[in-house]
């Protein structure tokens, strides 16, 4: 195996260890420690997908975070992931990637005609001309858009990879690795303070790994190898990296993307893909450098065009020349350090500098080694369409507006130096206004926000010694302030090549007569003649001219193209950059896995499972389960081959005849105890709570302040200061925050305290005709007859040695008991009264059941207290007192509240007495009036009356009360039916409530 | 996510809290005759104030006391927390 562009005796890379791989579904070699950029270029491989909007052939403009386009699909263990960038995609045996971006394939790119198009997409043209006529959007426009454009496509496939969350917390926490993020780390770790240091490549040490610098006597790459084994050897110290923090969120709260298995052809075993760490951090050193900005040119987007350090990165660190015949374009020193290496290496580049006449160490030293140099001049237009094959050259006037003896000469890429931005996302993301340094043409932070401080190239500082000594000091400094330590740390010498001055130069004027592409953000296609056009048709905000362009956007953030962008509006409008200033810089800083955000909480983790006692006895005896909250719930018990409505049919039936259990674990309970808790019941509840004696229960209904009914249950007086509530299980929380409320704030002079104890009891509800008879044969020794307790009476007694608490009362229509035991006797309890009940023809019965039988006596639940109605609308203003106050009550003065033809629980009956009507379906009195049709109510539940052997609904009418006999339609538009109905009193069974006080 | 010093139990995450809410606003005692405009203003007219705010949170999957937090509604910023029953000065 050969590979044409690696040279030997250089990188970082593991040559002992070879690796096959796949692009485009050619096999291809490298190494371990390549990125899937470095083996493909290693390959000579440059085109590796096509831009977004023209579908021009791109190659690798970076090296690392920085690419704006070399993503690819990739194939991992037989799953896919799009958007991955391959100078972020470390190798590994096996591994499979693809283009994205291009069909039919990359080197044959139908979408590649929009390029030829010239009056085809301009700035804002899917705005213009997709909108008409407004039919070809769906078929035409939409389809056409979504095949040609996109980076990716997401897999449709459950993704078995697993993802973690990590809270941690920490003194110092350091974004990035390089010689700022080192030195700090070291200084505060070696004050004992608790040090997170996060770097997102796979090496440590930054700009360290390619620059040519000494620090105390070692080369800057020995020098940041030592400080990192000895990071790693120290407790107080976590050192991450893979690890982006791509988050900087309120209160020093930063959320990290640490990719745990990316590098690795398959994960291992209880290892997560990713693993997500929310940091909260004491202070923050954002030590996150900078990335080099392209100048702009003609056909700056081929294949071949790279940025300086990006091809310097890919000689040091990979061993990987981009070319042979490398031009470098620079505005600023940077360049002559890439050329340099190019030089070391054999090989001869031309370097192109903007400026007149620069002198620097670093120049002096490429001139010593004979690099050719041409002063003035600059790249007017890259050659080549699928790759680099020669640049238009000229010289430049003083004033950088004349290009002349313009001529072409051979190269096979060229290296792109436009100066340095500061990455300062972060900062910006922790509300840091930033602000513009005249001096390197960029925004560096400003006064910091939060516990931020910013250093190194981040801050706009490209010293290595000023970096190094600030960041020292800085580490040193706030580490003092937490641990009160204060050892003090030798700053080392540093031998580094003083650069000079750079060139202010970004873009490159178009030759006469010549149209090129010139483009300002190669991830969106987005070129000079975009933001003209868009300038043209007034967008004036930086926010607009983004968004109309798209410059900026999408999951490159602007990283290369932000300034060059911001020095186009400003020359146009002429006003100086600050004055455009920046758009906003919003998480995540690089695209972050759905997976990572969610974690573990999927499927069956995405919410607690809450089981009853009595849960295996259902499943043992073939009960549906359905969620009610984040119970599980039998929803019937399964006979046969009984589907869910003749299940339900027949437990309900059997309450109706026999008697049936139910599981009522799940009810809210709530214990309040102490002298004033007769008094807050009183307060919280509409009706009086004052005389209520100890053995009895009573019905009760809270409301909000705005007078909407918030929850209603029983609260039974267990003994002088002590009341047992219980609440509907979905608000069961919501009453207990409620109640906590008013102690707490607003009647902190009761003496009363409140307490969930939902979980410490289980209990089962005992209905029909025979439960008085089942009560009796399992509490043998008391007395439950009707006078013994009688209706809402409350008694404890001895259930074979178990104590329970035996309460009477009844929302099935029928003489009904609640037995409740401590939980861990649940299944006990249950077994016992399934044993006994047999005699009875005890059936137990599920939730579907229970709905029907309290739908049947017009019993309301959370579909009629559904937030938007009032005692009366629930026909229950018979609990509202009216000579005492309670919370809510002065709302129900409002006039809506008290009109004539207020809303109310009426009963719905189908004329056929045949037809289920749908929950949710509208009540109108014309089904054929014009749309929309006049709404008088909806049915808020429906069920099969067992009693009468036909449907029956409750709705919400309005006027209910002047309502029942009269003669409407349901109507469901969902499920496309129109039922002539007649309105009934909710009451259908029991209407008097005779069974319940039998 | 903000972090809240709990004044019963120390600096915990926003994800241990519930919002309650402007902490200014006074419940009108209880039997007392209250006009339409000042129970609505109790009921649902707030001020959507930008800066400076007192608001209730309960520290509901912890000690489950409410408490008054001092916040700066463009910001974020908390400035102090106190008790329920604290006076703020
Ligand atoms: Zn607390």
């Amino acid at each position: 195996m050969t590979q044409a562009f690696r040279i030997d005796n250089e990188g970082l890379i593991n040559r002992e260890k070879k690796l096959s791989f796949k692009f485009n579904g050619k096999t291809y070699f490298g190494y371990e420690g390549d990125t899937l950029a470095s083996a493909l270029l290693a390959n000579g491989v440059h085109l590796v997908g096509r831009s977004f909007k023209y579908h021009r052939p791109r190659g690798f403009f970076g090296a690392g975070v920085d690419e704006p386009y070399a993503i690819v699909q990739l194939y991992r263990n037989g799953e896919t992931e799009p958007n991955i960038k391959a100078t972020e995609q470390e190798l590994f045996e096996g591994l499979e990637a693809k283009s994205v971006n291009c069909w039919p394939s990359v080197n044959f790119d139908i979408g590649a005609i929009n390029n030829f198009l010239k009056i085809f997409l301009p700035a804002g043209f899917y705005y213009k001309t997709f909108m008409w006529p407004k039919s070809f959007w769906y078929r035409i426009y939409e389809p056409f858009i979504r095949k040609a454009a996109g980076l990716g496509v997401a897999s449709t496939k459950h993704d078995n990879e697993r993802y973690e969350h990590k809270y941690e917390y920490c003194d110092l926490l350091i974004a990035g690795s390089g010689p700022s993020g080192l030195a700090s780390a070291y200084a505060a770790a070696k004050n004992g303070a608790k040090v997170i240091l996060a770097e997102d490549k796979a090496r440590f040490g930054g700009s360290l790994l390619t620059s040519d610098v000494n620090i105390g006597n070692q080369s800057g790459k020995d020098w940041a190898e030592g400080i990192i084994a000895e990071l790693k050897t120290m407790p107080n110290v976590v050192v991450k990296n893979r690890s982006q923090i791509f988050g900087y969120y309120d209160h020093n709260m930063l959320v990290m993307s640490e990719k745990v298995s990316d590098h690795l052809p398959a994960t291992k075993k209880y290892h997560p893909n990713k693993r997500l760490w929310y940091i909260r951090a004491k202070e923050v050193l954002i030590s996150s450098g900078s990335i080099e900005r392209p100048i702009v040119f003609g056909n700056n987007d081929t294949p071949g065009v790279m940025l300086s350090s990006a091809a310097k990165e890919y000689l040091k660190v990979y061993g990987v020349l981009v070319g042979k015949k490398p031009l470098v374009f620079t505005n600023n020193d940077s360049g002559y350090e890439t050329a340099i290496e190019f030089k070391k290496h054999g090989i001869d580049p031309i370097v192109l500098d903007t400026r007149k006449n620069p002198v620097s160490e670093i120049i002096d030293e490429a001139k010593n080694l004979g690099i050719n140099i041409r002063n003035s001049y600059v790249v007017v237009a890259a050659k080549g369409y699928k790759k680099v094959k020669s640049a238009d050259i000229a010289n430049i006037s003083e004033d950088k507006k004349v290009l002349s003896k313009i001529e072409n000469i051979q190269c096979d890429c060229i290296c792109v130096s436009g100066f340095w931005t500061p990455t300062i996302h972060l900062a910006s993301q922790s509300g840091n206004k930033t602000k513009f340094k005249e001096e390197i043409d960029a925004f560096v932070p400003g006064q910091s926000k939060q516990n931020e401080i910013t250093l190194g190239a981040a801050n706009g500082v490209f010293s290595l010694d000023e970096t190094l000594k600030t960041s020292f000091k800085a580490g040193s400094e706030l580490s003092k302030k937490i641990t009160e330590n204060d050892n003090e740390i030798a700053i080392p010498n540093v031998v580094e090549k003083k650069s000079s001055k750079h060139d202010k130069f970004w873009c490159v004027p178009l030759p006469k007569g010549k149209n090129y592409k010139r483009f300002l953000d190669f991830q969106n296609d987005v070129a000079v003649s975009d933001v003209e056009i868009a300038l043209r048709e007034g967008y004036r905000s930086i926010e607009h001219v983004k968004r109309y362009t798209t410059l900026g956007m999408a999951t490159d953030q602007g990283k290369t193209s932000n300034l060059n962008g911001l020095q186009l509006v400003s020359e146009i409008e002429n006003k100086v950059v600050p004055a455009v200033g920046h758009t906003t810089f919003r998480p995540p800083y690089t695209p972050v896995s759905i997976g990572a955000i969610v974690g573990r909480e999927v499927g069956k983790h995405s919410k607690p499972t809450r089981k009853s006692p009595m849960h295996e006895w259902h499943k043992k005896n073939n009960a549906v389960f359905v969620d009610a909250g984040v119970w599980l719930r039998p929803r019937y018990y399964k006979k046969g081959n009984e589907n869910l409505f003749e299940a339900s049919k027949r437990e309900a039936k059997n309450v109706r005849t026999n008697v049936g259990v139910c599981d009522v674990t799940t009810l809210g309970k709530i214990d309040v105890k102490g002298p004033d808790a007769a008094e807050l019941l009183n307060r919280v509840y509409t009706n009086a709570w004052l005389k209520l004696p100890v053995g009895k229960a009573r019905y009760g209904v809270m409301l909000r302040e705005d007078g909407i009914v918030m929850d209603d249950g029983t609260t039974t007086r267990i003994s002088e200061n002590h009341y047992h509530m219980t609440t509907t299980t979905a608000q069961a929380a919501n009453v207990l925050s409620h109640l906590e409320y008013y102690l707490q704030l607003v009647w902190p002079e009761l003496n009363v305290n409140v307490v969930s104890t939902t979980e410490q009891w289980a209990g089962a509800a005992i209905a029909g005709p025979k439960s008085r008879d089942l009560l009796q044969k399992l509490f043998p020794n008391s007395d439950v007859s009707n006078e013994g307790l009688p209706f809402m009476g409350y008694m404890e007694g001895d259930l074979f040695g178990v104590k329970a608490r035996i309460f009477r009362i009844s929302f099935s229509g029928e003489l009904a008991y609640e037995v409740n035991v401590e939980s861990d006797y649940g299944n006990f309890m249950w077994e016992k009264i399934i044993e006994v009940g047999e005699e009875f023809n005890i059936q137990p019965y599920g939730t579907e059941a229970l709905s029907t039988l309290r739908i049947e006596m017009g019993h309301v639940a959370g579909s009629e207290l559904d937030g938007r109605t009032i005692p009366y609308d629930n026909a229950l203003e018979g609990l509202v007192s009216k000579k005492k106050d309670f919370i809510g009550k002065r709302s129900l003065q409002r006039s809506a509240f008290i009109a004539e033809d207020r809303q109310r629980i009426v009963g719905v009956v189908p004329l056929d007495k045949q037809t289920s009507i749908p929950e949710g379906s509208h009540l109108v009195k014309d089904d054929k009036a014009p749309l929309p049709n006049p709404k008088l109510g909806h049915i808020s539940a429906s069920c099969w009356s067992v009693e009468y052997d036909n449907p029956f609904s409750l709705a919400i009418l309005k006027d209910g009360k002047n309502m029942i006999g009269q003669k409407l339609f349901a109507m469901s538009p969902l499920k496309n039916k129109v039922i002539p109905v007649e309105i009934v009193s909710s009451h259908y069974v029991d209407p008097k409530g005779e069974r319940v006080r039998s | 996510m903000l972090y809240i010093n709990c004044p019963h139990c120390g600096m915990r995450s926003q994800n241990e809290f519930s919002y309650g809410g402007d902490a200014t606003v006074k419940r009108p005692v209880l039997n007392k005759e209250v006009s339409d405009q000042e129970w609505d203003d109790f009921v649902y007219n707030r001020k959507s104030l930008r800066g400076k705010h007192l608001e209730l949170w309960q520290h509901i999957s912890g000690c489950r006391q409410w408490i008054k937090v001092e916040r700066d509604t463009a910001t974020h910023e908390i400035f102090r927390t106190f008790k329920a029953d604290e006076e703020v000065a």
